[in-house]
C-alpha cells in the first residue's frame, strides 16, 4: 500500500520482533487494558452525569440532616413561637419560617426527613427481605411453587396500593391513643406489605434467567444445596435489578406517606413527617402558602433523585449483563 | 453415608468394581414431554466405563450426547422420565433423589461444561467459586481450602495463581476460564468426570491445550473420563473407547483404534468422510451428511439412519437393527448392511444402479439432491 506521501514502502519501520522469546514475561492485561484506554474508567464516572451526581449530592444531604437531627442547633420541632405564627421564611431568624402553630418549619423538616426517610428505608428493606425470597424461591423452583407464589402476588397487586395500605394502619393501628411508634412499626408494615409484589416480580423475572445459566447447573453438579445455589448464586446476580426497583420503591413509598397522611394515617402528630406537614399546611394554603410549598419540593426533589439513580442502576446492570 | 459405607470397601468388593467396571449403564431412555409430544432423547443406550478408561460419546447437534451424561449424573430438568439401570462404584444410583445424589455430585463424578463464560459466576471471585465446593464437601477451615485451590490452580497450569484467586471470570481469557472450570470439577477429586464439549467454545489452539489437560489430570489421578464431542478428530487420540450416537442411540462402539480401522456403520463412515484433509487441495468440498437427523418425537420404524444412509435397504426402513458384536471382541455396530463387508458392497451397489442420490453422494463426495 502507498504511504500518503507517495513513496512505495521503502522504509520499513523498526517492528518489534514477533517471534515469541523463551521467557515471556506475564502480561498484565487488566493494566494494559488501562493504558490502552484511559478514558474507560473516567467515562463510568461521566455516566453517572451531572443530574446523578446532584441526585447522589441531594440524597446524601437529606440523609446527613436527618442522621444530624438531634445534634443540630435546631429549635424544638414542637415549640410554639407566637411571633412566627404563619409567617413566610426568613422571618426572626427562622430560615423557613413558622407553620400554622408556630412551630419552626426547618426544625420540622429536619425531623420530618427522619421519619420519612426511616419509614421509605425500613419498608423497602421489609419488601426487600420478604419479596426478594420469595420471588427467588418462584424463579428457582418453578412449577407449582411458581404458581402459587405468582398468583398471590397477582392477587396482591389487584389491590389499589394505598387503599390496601390504608386498611392495614386503620385495622392496626388508628383511634385514640395509638402512640406514635406503634404507628410508625404499622406504617412500615403495610408500606412493606405494598412493595412485596413489586420486588418479588422482578425479583422472580431475573432469578428465572439467572438459573438458566449453566452456572447454576455447574454449581448443581458439584452437589451444592438449593438454597446455598440461590442465595450464593443466583442472588448476588439478581440484587442490582433489586435495587433498582428498591430506589423506585422508596419514592413511592415517600409520596405515600404523603397520601396517608391526607388522609389522616400518616405517621402520627406531633411527630413530624414531610406528609403530615403537608397535610396540615392544607388548611392555611391562601395565607402561608410556604407550609405546603417547602415540603412539596423537598418531596419532590427527592422522589426525582431517587428515579434518577434507579435508572441510573439499570442502566449499568444492562451493560454489565451484555457485557458478560 | 454414603461416603462412609465406602470407607469400608472390603477388597474383594473392590476388586469386583475395578472389573466390572466404575460406570455401568443399562438400557438407559430419556424422554421429555413436551408439547409437540414424547422426545426420545437417549433411546436405550448401555455402556460400562473401567476406572482409569477415556470414553469418546460422538455425534452430531441433537443427537442426545449432553442428555446421556445429564441423564447418568441425574441432572435433568423436572421434565424428564428417566427410565434403566445406572450402577456407579457398585451401586444402583438411578433411583436416587437430589438429596441422595448430592453425596455423589462433585467428590465421585464431576462435569465440565461446554460455555467457560456461562458455566462460571459472574460475580464470584475465582477463588470463592473453587473453594465453594470444597467448603460443601470437606471439613476444610479457609485457608486450607484457599492452599487447596492454589495447589489445584497450578495443577492446571494457570500462571500466577495467588493474584487469579482475587479475578472475576470476566478477568481471565476463555482457556483460562475452562482451566479454572476444570480446576472446580477436579477440587473434590471425583473418580469420573463428563466432559461436555469442553472446548468447542474455545479457539483451535487452545482446544489441543484444554484436551492435553483433562488426558494429564485423567492419567494422574486415574479417573474415568466421558469425553462429549461432535468432533470424530477431538476424541481421535485422546480415548480409549469411542461410542458413536445418532438419534438417542449409540450406532456404533469400539476400541479407539478399531472404530478408525474398522468401520462398520455407515453413519460412522460418513463422519469420518466429512472430516476436511490435509493432503487434499485447498478449496476441495467438504463431504456432507445430507439430509438431518431424524425428529425425536417420531422417530423412523428401522433404522434411524436409513433415510440418509447410501446403504440403505427395504428391510432397514421397516426393522431396526439391534446392536451386533463384530469379529473384533468389543466392537459393537447397529447395521444389517455393515461398511466393509460382501452385504454392505452389494446394498451399495444397488442403491448406485438404482440412483440413490445418497449413494452416488457417498462415492463422488458431492450431494447432488438432498436426503430426506
Amino acid at each position: 500500500m502507498p504511504a500518503p506521501d507517495g513513496s512505495v514502502g521503502t522504509e520499513v519501520p523498526d517492528l518489534p520482533s514477533l517471534t515469541p522469546t523463551a521467557t515471556m514475561e506475564p502480561v498484565d492485561l487488566v493494566a494494559a487494558d488501562e493504558r490502552l484506554h484511559p478514558e474507560s474508567r473516567s467515562a463510568r464516572q461521566r455516566r453517572l452525569g451531572v443530574f446523578g451526581v446532584a441526585s447522589i449530592g441531594w440524597l446524601a444531604f437529606i440523609t446527613l440532616m436527618a442522621v444530624l437531627a438531634p445534634v443540630l442547633p435546631l429549635d424544638d420541632p414542637n415549640e410554639n413561637v407566637a411571633s412566627i405564627v404563619g409567617q413566610p421564611p426568613g422571618t426572626d431568624g427562622h430560615l423557613l419560617g413558622g407553620d400554622a402553630l408556630g412551630r419552626d418549619l426547618l426544625s420540622r423538616m429536619v425531623w420530618g426527613g427522619r421519619a420519612s426517610l426511616v419509614l421509605a428505608v425500613a419498608s423497602i428493606i421489609f419488601g426487600m427481605v420478604a419479596g426478594g425470597a420469595l420471588g427467588l424461591a418462584a424463579g428457582y423452583f418453578r412449577g407449582r411453587t411458581d404458581t402459587v407464589l405468582t398468583g398471590s402476588f397477582d392477587v396482591l397487586l389487584s389491590f389499589p396500593q394505598l387503599i390496601l395500605a390504608l386498611t392495614l394502619v386503620t385495622v392496626f393501628a388508628s383511634g385514640e391513643g395509638i402512640s406514635s411508634t406503634r404507628r410508625m412499626v404499622v406504617l412500615i408494615f403495610a408500606l412493606g406489605v405494598v412493595s412485596i409484589p413489586v420486588l418479588a416480580r422482578i425479583t422472580r423475572a431475573n432469578t428465572l434467567s439467572w438459573s438458566q445459566r449453566e452456572f447454576v447447573m455447574a454449581a448443581r453438579a458439584l452437589g451444592t444445596k438449593n438454597w446455598r445455589i440461590m442465595f450464593a448464586e443466583v442472588l448476588p446476580n439478581v440484587l442490582p435489578a433489586m435495587f433498582s426497583i428498591a430506589l423506585l420503591g422508596m419514592a413511592v413509598v415517600v409520596v405515600a406517606e404523603g397520601g396517608l397522611s391526607v388522609l389522616g394515617v400518616g405517621v402520627q402528630l406531633p411527630t413530624p413527617s414531610w406528609g403530615n406537614i403537608l397535610a396540615e399546611g392544607r388548611s392555611e394554603l391562601r395565607d402561608a402558602p410556604h407550609i405546603v410549598l417547602i415540603p412539596t419540593v423537598v418531596i419532590f426533589l427527592t422522589v426525582l433523585a431517587l428515579n434518577y439513580l434507579g435508572d441510573v442502576v439499570r442502566a449499568h446492570f444492562d451493560v454489565r449483563e451484555s457485557a458478560l | 453415608m454414603i461416603r462412609q459405607r465406602r470407607h469400608v470397601h472390603t477388597s474383594a468388593e473392590d476388586f469386583h468394581v475395578a472389573r466390572s467396571g466404575l460406570l455401568e449403564v443399562v438400557d438407559l431412555k430419556t424422554y421429555f414431554r413436551t408439547p409437540r409430544g414424547l422426545v426420545r432423547a437417549v433411546d436405550g443406550v448401555s455402556f460400562t466405563l473401567a476406572r482409569g478408561r477415556t470414553l469418546g460419546l460422538v455425534g452430531e447437534s441433537g443427537c442426545g450426547k449432553s442428555v446421556l451424561s445429564r441423564s447418568i449424573m441425574g441432572l435433568l430438568p423436572s421434565t424428564a422420565q428417566r427410565d434403566g439401570e445406572v450402577t456407579f462404584a457398585g451401586e444402583r444410583i438411578d433411583g436416587l433423589g437430589d438429596d441422595a445424589l448430592r453425596d455423589y455430585w462433585g467428590t465421585q463424578m464431576a462435569m465440565v461444561f461446554q460455555d467457560p463464560m456461562t458455566s462460571l459466576n459472574p460475580v464470584m471471585r475465582i477463588g470463592k467459586q473453587i473453594t465453594e465446593s470444597l467448603e460443601v464437601h470437606t471439613d476444610m477451615d479457609r485457608d486450607q481450602a484457599r492452599e487447596t485451590a492454589l495447589a489445584l490452580l497450578r495443577s492446571v497450569h494457570i500462571p500466577e495463581p495467588e493474584r487469579r484467586l482475587r479475578q472475576y471470570p470476566h478477568e481471565l481469557s476463555g482457556g483460562m476460564r475452562q482451566r479454572v472450570v476444570i480446576a472446580i470439577a477436579l477440587a473434590c477429586g471425583p473418580q469420573l468426570l463428563f466432559a461436555d464439549e469442553p472446548t468447542t467454545a474455545l479457539d483451535v489452539t487452545v482446544q489441543a491445550q484444554i484436551l492435553d489437560l483433562l488426558q494429564e489430570q485423567q492419567r494422574e489421578r486415574e479417573m474415568a473420563v466421558v469425553l462429549v464431542s461432535h468432533d470424530l478428530g477431538v476424541v481421535a487420540g485422546r480415548t480409549h473407547d469411542i461410542a458413536v450416537m445418532y438419534a438417542g442411540q449409540i450406532v456404533e462402539k469400539a476400541p479407539t483404534a478399531t472404530l478408525f480401522s474398522e468401520v462398520r456403520m455407515p453413519y460412522t463412515e460418513a463422519l469420518l468422510r466429512s472430516v476436511p484433509r490435509l493432503e487434499n487441495a485447498s478449496h476441495t468440498r467438504l463431504a456432507v451428511i445430507g439430509g438431518r437427523p431424524p425428529v425425536l418425537v417420531d422417530p423412523p420404524a428401522g433404522c434411524r439412519f436409513a433415510p440418509r444412509c447410501p446403504y440403505a435397504q427395504e428391510r432397514c426402513r421397516t426393522e431396526q437393527p439391534p446392536l451386533i458384536e463384530s469379529d473384533t471382541p468389543g466392537h459393537f455396530y447397529r447395521c444389517w448392511y455393515p461398511v466393509g463387508t460382501d452385504a454392505g458392497r452389494e446394498a451399495l451397489e444397488r442403491n448406485l444402479a438404482a440412483n440413490v442420490p445418497q449413494a452416488a453422494a457417498a462415492v463422488t463426495g458431492e450431494l447432488t439432491v438432498e436426503a430426506g
